[in-house]
Order: structure tokens, then sequence, then C-alpha cells
């Protein structure tokens, strides 16, 4: 708490503490597909940002895919079945 | 006190937690909830996936691609976040681009535009706060600031932010994209199934198999 404190006294007007950066990339391990690892001291926080970048790219990948798989549906497929989808997810 | 234990309880119902939500949305610094469970929730993947689409109906008239798949997609996450969160906004923001583009007197729109979305959104600009993320100790490494810029490169609209602002995109924009890609490949599921079984039900000439 003292720290927080003089860090105040002398950035003056920055209030970005440590222990927010450290919670904030503690709640960002959780989402990580990891082994659900509830202790954040595991993992220094260079490496979290590390696989968190890896895990956006991954995800990233995984929709270009369904992407490109969906427009090839979508050019077979006719409105009929669109239609039909559409009201099947509504409900 | 139950309050706040049950704000940390990721296993609370999320029907309660939406009715936290609505005292508590006057709080302008901090997203209340839990980015995951929002995303998590049966509601927002009827959103996202009934604006998908609308969105998907509209590419289809026009010429199809993965690459405009990929976009509508892009576009109906943003829209089902509502414009809370900065990397929504960017997204809305550049399509809005691209469309006036197309059009005539693209400056002045443009500006007027994101004049409008900047003002409208939640745009607290902390000026200072680049060098203040410097000055602490553990994060001064040289490391965790290069993935900390690669990071903010990745996720959309937040590369002048400081810190603390991207993590805070981060878990929202992961927790969203985990999202779309369920409700992407649910759709692919059954875009697919119902074209082996229509095939076989209708007898649709065109049908290729």
């Amino acid at each position: 708490m003292s720290s927080r404190r003089s860090r105040s006294r002398h950035a003056g007007s920055s209030r970005i503490t440590d222990d927010q950066i450290n919670d904030l990339v503690s709640k960002l391990q959780q989402l990580l597909p990891e082994m659900h690892n509830r202790r954040s001291d595991k993992k220094s926080a260079t490496k979290v940002l590390q696989e968190t970048c890896n895990y956006i790219r991954s995800l990233h990948r995984e929709v270009d895919d369904l992407s490109e798989r969906l427009s090839e549906l979508l050019e077979n497929a006719d409105t009929t079945q669109a239609d039909l989808i559409r009201s099947l997810i509504m409900q | 006190m139950s309050s706040i234990l049950s704000s940390s309880n990721p296993a609370v119902n999320p029907s309660t937690r939406r009715k936290r939500k609505k005292k508590i949305s006057h709080n302008p610094q901090i997203q209340p909830e839990n980015p995951q469970i929002e995303w998590k929730s049966e509601t927002q993947q009827q959103n996202y996936s009934s604006k998908l689409l609308h969105e998907l109906q509209q590419v289809r008239l026009g010429s199809s691609g993965p690459r405009a798949v990929s976009e509508a997609a892009d576009g109906a996450l943003a829209a089902t976040a509502r414009g809370r969160t900065r990397w929504s906004r960017a997204i809305l923001t550049s399509r809005l681009k691209i469309r006036f583009m197309k059009k005539n007197s693209v400056e002045r729109r443009r500006r007027k535009v994101m004049a409008v979305i900047a003002s409208a959104g939640n745009y607290q600009q902390r000026r200072k706060s680049k060098f203040g993320v410097l000055r602490l100790r553990s994060k001064c490494l040289p490391a965790f600031q290069r993935k900390a810029r690669v990071l903010s490169r990745l996720v959309p609209g937040c590369r002048k932010q400081p810190l603390p602002v991207v993590l805070e995109e981060t878990t929202d924009y992961i927790a969203a994209l985990q999202m779309q890609v369920r409700a992407m490949s649910a759709l692919a599921e059954l875009l697919t199934v119902s074209g082996s079984s229509s095939s076989s039900t209708y007898a649709d000439p065109t049908q290729l198999i």
C-alpha cells in the first residue's frame, strides 16, 4: 500500500499500479485454455502475454477457416435452406 | 458484502447478474461483469447468430467469398458488443470508412463519422499514462513491453492505448472470439446437416450432392 502512495507522489498523475496490472493479467490467464489453473503465480506476466497473443492468433485462424467453410456451404445452399436455418436459430 | 462475493463468483446465475448490471451500469471506468460470463450466455449467442445470418444474407446477394464472410462475422460480433468496448467500435468505424470510401467526398464524411463515434463511445483519454506504465518496476522489462505492443496490435483499436486498457480489451475480445467460433461452427454444422438431409428429401436439381 505504501508503494502505491509513493508512486503516485513520484509519477504525479499516473494512477496505474503494479497490483492493477497483475490483477488484469491474472484475469486474462483464466481465460486461456491451458489447464484452467487458478494460481496466478505460476506463470510470469510475460508468459501470459505470449500465450495470449498465440491464442488470439489461433482464434483468428479458426474464424478464417470457419468462414471459408461457411462461404463454400453458402454457395451450394439455396434460399429455402437459409430461411429454414434462420427460423431454427431464431427459436 | 454478499453482492461482492457473488460478483466475484463465476458460478452465479447469469440472469441475476444481468439484474445487478443495470444498477452498476453508471460506472464508466470498469466493466462490472465478468466478460467471460456475458459472452458465454445463450442470449448473446442468439443475438450474434441472428445478426450474422442477416449480414450473410446481404453478402450472398453481392459478391461472395471467405473474406466477405469473415468480415460479416466480425461486423456482427462488433454489433453484438453494443459498442461498449474499444475493439468493437474500431471494427465498426473501419467498416463505415470502407463504405464511405466507395461513395464520394471521403475525407469530410469520415472525419464527421469518427468524431461522432468517438464522442458517443466511452472515450476516456489518459494522456500521461504512457510514462506511468514505464515507471512500474516489474513491467520495465523490454520483453514484457514488446509482448504488450504485439498484443495491442492484435486487438483492433488498441494500438495507442495504455497497458491496462489493452489488457481489459483483450479479456473481452478473447471471450467474444470464443463465442464467435462457437456460433460459426454451430452454423456450419447446421448447414452441413441440412445440406445432406435436404438433398435426399427435396431432390433439388441444383444440389451438387
